[in-house]
């Protein structure tokens, strides 16, 4: 049986989870340079369910691939570490201030150019937004299904594929035929860890605005080995419409944004003590608070 | 025409209780925008649904009844919304941040090619200017929620798309019947209509539902832990003290990513909403996409050994001290004063 061409769509966030107090400027806007810069938690489970299809049905082919600068190739090379067979970075000036919609846009644009695919997988949302659009909107673009909140993906032979999903309330498991979207979960299987041969193969790889500096033995040594490339492409490799892409093509519009304001309130401050605790839980049991 | 829609969610025969809350705040935005609060349910057997929905100021309600369209799949929800939406133009439409809404929601977006906005803790209406483009918006929707881990509130509006779309989380809103008797139309849909032959090609093979396990939703004491709580071993002692006093544990999401405890726990805009009666916040440090989910509390007692924690904004008590020696103090001296 030949294998499946899977595309895994991942995205390279600022790690929102550990945001320390320098995390935000003076003027209100966030200072990504200071946080560290990870590969979204969920795409790395929609890598996992990739790779082991990859391991169930030999000749699969993995890509990843991201919308990005040029320093989110580093998760591309994250990915080949693991087991993807390649990737493609894409990036211009002309998707920055892109919503979801105007994202979901030129990744079906680029998905729409990469040939003929069976199954496109993805985090059900990243940490930064926390919108979970993209896969939907994504499907919505190409025309083809979706299995949001994916678990499991059992199997994926003879044009169906067959999820378990993770919903609020329980669990369901769906049919659905190829090509089409999923969707992954946190509470999927976590991905599996760098392989250390594919370490040695890829540490080289590098995406074209990495190799600007590049030195001249470098140079060389991605001529010889052109695995190395990690194919980069920009608005000029893709058919898309002008309008529908970065900040104009993207319907919604920040109005404003607010720094956290804490409103103040009387609080009654106390020590850690023995006395201090006796206090606290005798004035919540008198005012029937608790008990 | 141009009036606000809400998507009502039905499980086996109720409407969930989000929708009700949206169809609250929907009633109150039509009325500051002086227009109609339409409603749209899809599903079967959906005979009298209308008695659940038209009481919370429902003028029109749409109903597709039909056996295929239950329990719901993602194709044949959003054909009939596409081809609805397109009819009768609505300028907002408003649906839970659930399992469905986060899947409908954005499919719908992409299809009518409109802005949708994630997870809102507010919804207003007001103006807007477009400095740049001189142009002047009247009576937008404000989508108003927490972003970037919490640190900044973004307002956000769609200025030229419609509908303006918006998900809300459960629990975000009050829900609140406007009149028993409110006076609503129902239309039927005609179902076969609307759908492509294509839109079954995701079928439900195997559906279990189980009732969450826990529920802090409704609890009238929650003793919440973060990053701060340090263990798995710490976080153990506050459902001691839950116990003790007779309340439920919640967790901040750093908590849940530490693998502390389980998601269903996670108070916060990704998680539930709670109004208790006592919020017990330990080692959370108070970043507003927890407090969202928190700031109603009647009282919030905040642990913490940093005396600058945000969350000791909101506290009527602050405890400066750690967890680990606060907790069972707390839980002895509780004992002591109830014998």
């Amino acid at each position: 049986m030949k294998g499946l061409k899977i595309v895994v769509l991942a995205k390279q966030v600022p790690d929102t989870r550990n945001v320390g107090k320098d995390a935000m400027k003076a003027d209100g806007t966030v200072n990504r340079a200071v946080l560290p810069a990870i590969f979204n938690p969920e795409d790395l489970n929609a890598l996992e369910q990739a790779l082991r299809l990859k391991d169930k049905y030999p000749g699969t082919e993995i890509t990843l691939l991201t919308m990005g600068p040029g320093r989110a190739a580093e998760i591309i090379r994250e990915g080949l570490y693991r087991g993807a067979d390649n990737g493609i970075l894409l990036s211009d000036r002309a998707f920055a201030g892109s919503d979801t919609l105007a994202t979901s846009y030129a990744l079906s644009c680029t998905l729409k150019k990469m040939g003929k695919i069976d199954i496109i997988i993805a985090g059900r949302q990243a940490i930064d937004g926390d919108t979970a659009q993209v896969g939907p909107q994504v499907a919505e673009k190409l025309g083809f299904p979706q299995i949001t909140y994916a678990e499991n993906v059992v199997s994926a032979e003879k044009g169906k594929i067959v999820v378990k999903r993770r919903l609020e309330r329980g669990v369901e498991t769906v049919e659905g035929s190829l090509p089409i979207v999923v969707t992954v979960n946190a509470s999927a299987p976590d991905c599996r860890p760098r392989n250390a041969k594919f370490v040695m193969k890829y540490k080289h790889a590098r995406a074209v605005s990495e190799m600007q500096d590049a030195s001249e033995d470098y140079i060389v040594l991605h001529n010889d080995r052109p695995y190395l490339n990690i194919g980069e492409w920009s608005v000029n490799d893709i058919d898309t419409k002008a309008e529908e892409l970065g900040l104009v093509g993207s319907p919604t519009k920040v109005k404003s944004i607010e720094n956290v304001v804490f409103q103040a309130k009387e609080a009654k401050v106390l020590e850690p003590s023995d006395a201090d605790m006796d206090e606290l839980m005798k004035e919540l049991i008198v005012n029937h608070t608790i008990g | 025409m141009n009036n606000i829609f809400v998507y009502c969610e039905i499980e086996e025969g109720q409407i969930a209780d989000v929708s009700l809350e949206l169809l609250t705040k929907g009633r109150s935005l039509a009325d500051d925008l002086k227009c109609k609060l339409e409603a749209i349910v899809i599903g079967a057997n959906l005979k009298g649904v209308e008695k659940q929905i038209i009481p919370y100021g429902v003028d029109i309600l749409w109903v597709a009844d039909d056996k295929r369209l239950y329990p719901y799949t993602t194709l044949p929800h959003t054909s009939i919304i596409v081809k609805l939406f397109e009819e009768e133009k609505p300028q907002i439409a408003l649906m839970g941040a659930t399992s469905i809404g986060r899947d409908l929601g954005p499919r719908l977006s992409s299809a009518l090619h409109s802005g949708l906005t994630a997870d809102c803790t507010s919804l207003i209406i007001g103006d807007h200017e477009d400095k740049k483009n001189k142009k002047e918006y009247k009576d937008l929707l404000y989508q108003i929620r927490p972003a970037f881990g919490g640190n900044i509130v973004a307002t956000i509006v769609n200025p030229d798309c419609r509908p303006q779309m918006a998900t809300v989380r459960e629990g975000v809103m009050k829900k609140e019947i406007l009149s028993e008797t409110y006076k609503g139309k129902v239309n039927q849909i005609e179902v076969a209509k609307y759908l492509n032959s294509e839109d079954f090609v995701v079928k439900v093979i195997d559906r279990h539902m189980e009732a969450s396990k826990v529920n802090i939703k409704n609890a009238g004491i929650i003793i919440s832990g973060g990053y701060g709580v340090g263990s798995k071993e710490n976080f153990d002692k506050l459902y001691e003290l839950a116990d003790v006093i007779g309340g439920e544990v919640g967790a901040s999401r750093a908590a849940v990513d530490a693998g502390y405890t389980s998601h269903e726990r996670q108070v916060g805009q990704t998680g539930v909403t709670v109004r208790p009666k006592l919020y017990i916040a330990c080692g959370i440090s108070g970043q507003i996409q927890h407090t969202a989910g928190m700031e109603e509390s009647a009282m919030v007692i905040a642990i913490n050994t940093d005396k600058n924690a945000p969350i000791n904004n909101f506290a009527d008590y602050i405890i400066t001290g750690d967890v680990a020696d606060v907790i069972p103090k707390m839980i002895k001296h509780y004992k002591l004063n109830t014998k």
